[in-house]
């Protein structure tokens, strides 16, 4: 399994031809206690950069972009009652949902986690 | 979120936020903490639960002075100043000559003091005493005093925690005023608050802020509190935020601020639009501002359209997040007065979709002001 992260600090979590995506722990400290997440509907079909989940903190309300393109397979319903599962652990707990990834290649396109947090220390 | 540091002032407790590890943002044209390590959520809670110590520096504070200061702000606003008595204070809408709020404000008689004290919003501070010294120019001298830092300790701990530091303080009661030494220094002390608890506002020259502030914070029931759980704090308790549930296009009855004008004031009158006003508080007003209720968990904020069941924007949120001690959405906000009646269904129209949601009485949170005995 290998995780790729976006500059808009989502991570995806690749395991054959199926990604768990969620946000990364530099997103929820920006965004602070999150108190509600609107996941998509299994069976959607997103492309790369499409909107695919909402996330709304005690501060504000943020979108979350699909990292690569693919069919919704899954979604944490255990988020619905525990949002805050997004702060304690984002990377694990606390994942939004599963995308059967429509092609591999778009992975090329993502940060790998050393060049992720590069990124992160330049902000 | 962009801190820009481009002529952004300081409260005298600056340094300390930052050694607390605020995340500082700016805010009426000061830099001010949003929130501490603990975050709004327990921020909020520990408030609500504890105490909770705010810097409130950056709002504007002066003293009134003039052969009948009291009576000479009462052609500004409707609130009844000359039936102010002594060690007490009182809360007041600033109106334009329409009508409309030009800002919200607490003035104060102190013991045998002739200048009233005055506190006003950062954001207006500075055209509200330009508004009051042109209006009232020739009776009345406003002096404000930035010389001065402004503390709040909220909470249903408060009472116990300043009474330690200030013994006998504990036995002011709500609205009332004193001064009072606080760990040894001179303050104006006030039983009051913007989070719907029992609290004070401890007004204090700027270089002895931060004795006070470390003194309080030493105590194991208070937690410094930054202006995210300020915000969520002061919806729960229903208490507008100039700016965003009042300002000039609102006036105080389609506000439902009725009680801040005096009893003897709505047959008097003599402040800014007076027949106006009292006109429509006795006639209705078109919209009126009400409580809201989301039904699911996703908040609505500020500027979202309110419409009916069918579809037609009826009004706009004012102010709308999540309440922390309801673990629910809450907001206010103007609608059409047919739509104003509690338990009313509406539709908030958030990202494209329609989120059902009730009008609901205020306050979201009851309010625990320590209130006097009754007479």
């Amino acid at each position: 399994m290998t995780t790729y992260y976006t500059d808009q600090h989502e991570w995806i979590r690749v395991d054959g031809d199926e990604g768990t995506v969620g946000i990364t722990s530099h997103a929820t400290e920006q965004l602070g206690d999150v108190v509600c997440v609107e996941t998509p509907s299994i069976v959607k079909v997103l492309a790369k950069g499409d909107e695919a989940a909402v996330v709304e903190s005690v501060k504000a309300a943020s979108e979350i972009y699909a990292p690569v393109g693919g069919t919704v397979t899954a979604v944490n319903e255990t988020l619905a009652g525990e949002p805050a599962n997004v702060n304690a652990d984002p990377e694990g707990e606390g994942w939004f949902f599963k995308i059967k990834i429509a092609d591999k290649a778009e992975l090329a396109t993502l940060l790998d986690g050393d060049k992720y947090q590069d990124f992160v220390k330049g902000l | 979120m962009e801190v820009s540091n481009e002529n952004l002032r300081r409260t005298p407790l600056y340094a300390l936020h930052v050694e607390l590890g605020a995340k500082i943002v700016p805010f009426a044209g000061y830099e001010m903490p949003v929130q501490y390590p603990a975050g709004i959520l327990k921020e909020h809670l520990h408030t609500r639960e504890k105490a909770g110590l705010f810097d409130v520096s950056h709002m504007g504070q002066a003293f009134l002075r003039g052969a009948d200061p009291a009576r000479s702000m009462e052609k500004l606003a409707p609130s009844d100043f000359v039936g102010l008595k002594e060690g007490m204070q009182r809360y007041g809408l600033l109106l334009n000559d329409d009508g409309g709020v030009k800002d919200d404000f607490m003035l104060t008689r102190l013991a045998d003091e002739p200048a009233l004290y005055l506190v006003v919003n950062a954001a207006t501070k500075e055209s509200d005493f330009a508004y009051i010294s042109a209006r009232l120019e020739g009776e009345l001298t406003l002096t404000p005093r930035p010389d001065r830092a402004l503390l709040a300790l909220q909470g249903p701990r408060a009472g116990a925690v300043l009474d330690k530091l200030s013994p006998g303080i504990d036995f002011l009661s709500f609205m009332r005023v004193a001064r009072a030494k606080v760990a040894g220094v001179d303050a104006i002390v006030g039983r009051t608050g913007y989070t719907g608890e029992d609290g004070f506002e401890i007004s204090m020259a700027a270089e002895d802020a931060e004795t006070v502030a470390r003194a309080l914070l030493a105590d194991p029931d208070v937690l410094p509190i930054g202006l995210g759980a300020r915000d969520s704090l002061r919806l729960e308790a229903g208490l507008c935020l100039y700016g965003h549930d009042i300002d000039e296009t609102t006036d105080p009855a389609e506000a439902d601020l009725v009680w801040a004008i005096g009893k003897r004031r709505k047959t008097e009158l003599g402040f800014p639009a007076a027949a106006k006003i009292m006109d429509r508080v006795l006639n209705g007003t078109a919209r009126k501002r009400v409580g809201i209720r989301p039904d699911g968990r996703a908040p609505a904020r500020d500027g979202t359209e309110i419409a009916d069941k069918t579809g037609r924007i009826i009004g706009k949120i004012t102010s709308g997040g999540f309440g922390p001690s309801l673990g629910a959405p809450i907001a206010m906000g103007y609608v059409e007065t047919a739509f104003a009646a509690d338990g009313t269904e509406i539709d908030l129209l958030v990202r494209g979709k329609a989120l059902p949601a009730r009008i609901a009485p205020m306050p979201f949170v009851p309010h625990r002001y320590k209130r006097g005995a009754p007479k």
